[in-house]
């Protein structure tokens, strides 16, 4: 008796259990795949188009949307769970979706002038405190900036320097120096990033520096020598002195007299330029044009070994060999305009 | 902020930050998008950039003026935009005979056109006329693609995961179970799309997982397919590249029992008693010009009795 009962209690949970699983058990020919981290589900079946075709489409998709949502809630309430602030939350785990990046990875700053010789030296950054004790007011102030400790651009009075000479004026040497020390750091500044970006270090005749080199002090009189009104025309040269390199002609202009026939023909080239009604390439149109006429080329390739397509491919095939077409006769013709027009300005 | 040679320098604090904010990072956060209305615009499509705006809202910009932009003629007008916005993400829609109501999907990489799908839009039921409960702005929206061709056509196989690109919100570490409120639903079906949005209704099941129920929402579209560009695979690649930093270094040795523990596996090697330190006497002070293999007490021992 006892037993029986027992077994039919065990039946009946088990029935009960099969029933309640059955809201929420849905049978698919294919799994579903889960990426829990993105919320994400992805169903393969075959669709039946029959079903769908029968004028009931809305309810069709309806009840495939909440079977295939209901096993993605299925999956998300498996995960482990915790309790946060009296509401209870589902760990997620990391996307298995790969999408791709919105920039570039940051790539590592190029070391200053500074930075490489610090390094060189073992020369380490240290912490300095913020704030220093000022004996004068006896108190703590900032180590630098506006209300510093030890201010000596406050100063009312400046000790003339024994060996200084006495008229010269002690402030105003004093903030020349720093305009000077500012431009410097400034200079310094743009050549470190030129620098890093491999453009060639931009020229500025000197920089203030106390001890010039030697190689500093010849592109001083270098310049110096051309800063004439004759552009260095007429200065002499010292016995032994090396000519500055990179000098010389630039320009070079066709002969007054002689031939007469390219000139003209140049004149000609020139005012059927002018003359044409085509309208000036746009080069940069043009590049756009050309990269995705590659890329779609590119991607034909593909296609064609992915598999066939439908009869959309083929049109959209068509569209773009055409424009294609255009595209490339253009690009020769802008280029020979180019140089022309060069000449024209000389 | 003083532009020379393309090098951009803040003169304050606050466009430091600014900049520093739109400065490539190792880890990003979630990719915002522009929703752009194109020159000419029917009142299906203006809604509709509307709806997907506010599916989208805390982090989208909607450019809700006449644009005249052709993104599949030339796209560096929308390249500006989003260096403008810094988004990533964009909505293209316009109407013209050719092409009626017409959607363009895309996303960018380093502020060029990585991939673009142009989707005309058959039907459409606006969020507006569904008078039902919405669910509220930021949600996270649950994302579920159906149809075999979302699988074996490259096309839909890259429209899927643009789709979850654009959809998929933020990324989180944990998710409020009672708020899983709203779900897309794709379905590729004779080369349409349709795309749904409901409200999840979570019923009682009897047993810890809940029943589901689904409410209609909005927006919903019927989708054809028409233009597309894909990146090439070179630069597909390039825009996945994951820098090396971005993963934390798996540590070696460490476990975690049942109950959280967190257990360490160490390897040592065996000690050498010989050059144990031990407590320093004089007596055992090592002498000048002594061996240091001679150093046992013993050795040591006859030279003290001479």
């Amino acid at each position: 008796m006892a037993s029986c009962s027992v077994e039919d209690v065990l039946a009946k949970a088990e029935r009960d259990e099969a029933e309640k699983l059955k809201g929420i058990t849905v049978n698919k020919e294919l799994d579903l795949e889960f990426d829990p981290g993105n919320l994400l589900a992805f169903d393969k079946n075959r669709i039946d188009t029959r079903e769908f075709k029968d004028g009931k489409r809305e309810d069709f998709l309806r009840s495939l949307a909440r079977d295939n949502t209901q096993l993605l809630i299925n999956e998300i309430w498996k995960l482990p769970t915790e309790r946060v602030e009296e509401v209870i939350v589902a760990k997620l785990p990391e996307p298995t979706t790969l999408l791709p990046r919105e920039k570039p990875a940051p790539k590592p700053k190029p070391p200053t002038k500074w930075e490489q010789f610090a390094k060189l030296k073992g020369i380490q950054k240290k912490k300095k405190t913020n704030l220093v004790w000022d004996e004068v007011h006896k108190e703590w102030k900032r180590r630098w900036g506006y209300k510093r400790a030890k201010d000596d651009t406050k100063e009312w009075l400046i000790e003339v320097p024994e060996k200084a000479d006495p008229n010269e004026d002690q402030f105003a040497k004093k903030n020349k120096a720093k305009k000077e020390r500012v431009a410097r750091n400034e200079y310094n500044r743009l050549k470190n990033i030129a620098r890093a970006q491999k453009i060639k270090v931009p020229g500025m005749g000197l920089a203030p520096t106390p001890k010039q080199s030697k190689a500093e002090l010849a592109q001083a009189v270098n310049i110096a020598k051309i800063s004439t009104a004759s552009v260095g025309k007429f200065q002499d040269n010292l016995p032994k002195e090396k000519k500055p390199k990179n000098t010389g002609k630039r320009r070079k202009f066709q002969p007054l007299i002689g031939d007469f026939s390219s000139e003209k023909q140049k004149q000609l080239d020139l005012l059927k330029v002018m003359d044409s009604k085509k309208p000036r390439l746009d080069i940069t149109k043009a590049v756009n044009k050309q990269m995705r006429e590659e890329d779609m080329e590119a991607r034909q390739k593909n296609k064609k070994d992915f598999g066939k397509k439908g009869q959309r491919g083929k049109m959209s095939g068509k569209g773009k060999g055409k424009a294609g077409g255009k595209g490339k006769g253009q690009g020769p013709k802008g280029k020979g305009r180019k140089p022309q027009m060069k000449q024209g300005k000389r | 902020m003083a532009h020379r040679d393309g090098i951009v320098k803040a003169k304050t604090r606050r466009s430091k930050r600014f900049l520093q904010s739109r400065e490539p990072k190792l880890i990003e956060g979630q990719k915002s998008s522009m929703i752009i209305r194109g020159g000419n615009c029917s009142e299906t499509v203006s809604q509709a950039l509307k709806d997907v705006y506010a599916l989208k809202k805390p982090n989208a910009v909607l450019y809700k003026r006449k644009n005249m932009v052709r993104p599949f003629d030339d796209s560096t007008a929308l390249e500006f935009f989003s260096k403008k916005s810094d988004c990533s993400l964009f909505l293209f829609g316009s109407h013209n005979k050719k092409r009626p109501n017409n959607l363009i999907f895309g996303r960018m990489f380093d502020f060029h056109v990585l991939d673009m799908f142009e989707l005309g839009i058959e039907r459409f039921v606006s969020l507006r006329d569904v008078k039902m409960d919405t669910c509220p702005e930021g949600t996270k929206p649950m994302l579920v693609f159906s149809g075999e061709l979302f699988e074996t056509d490259r096309e839909h196989q890259r429209l899927r995961n643009l789709l979850t690109d654009f959809f998929c919100g933020p990324r989180v570490s944990a998710v409020r179970l009672a708020g899983l409120e709203h779900v897309l639903h794709f379905t590729a079906l004779e080369g349409r799309i349709y795309m749904r949005s409901y409200k999840v209704l979570l019923k009682k099941s009897g047993c810890r997982t809940p029943r589901i129920q689904l409410q209609d929402m909005g927006p919903s579209f019927d989708f054809i397919m028409r233009r597309s560009h894909m990146a090439s695979d070179d630069l597909y690649r390039t825009a996945h590249k994951q820098p090396r930093g971005a993963k934390p270094k798996k540590k070696k040795n460490i476990s975690h029992d049942a109950f959280g523990t967190r257990l360490g596996r160490l390897h040592m090697q065996k000690q050498d008693l010989d050059k144990l330190q031990t407590r320093k006497m004089k007596g055992l002070r090592k002498r000048r010009g002594e061996k240091t293999t001679t150093e046992t007490p013993a050795a040591k021992a006859p030279r003290t009795d001479e």
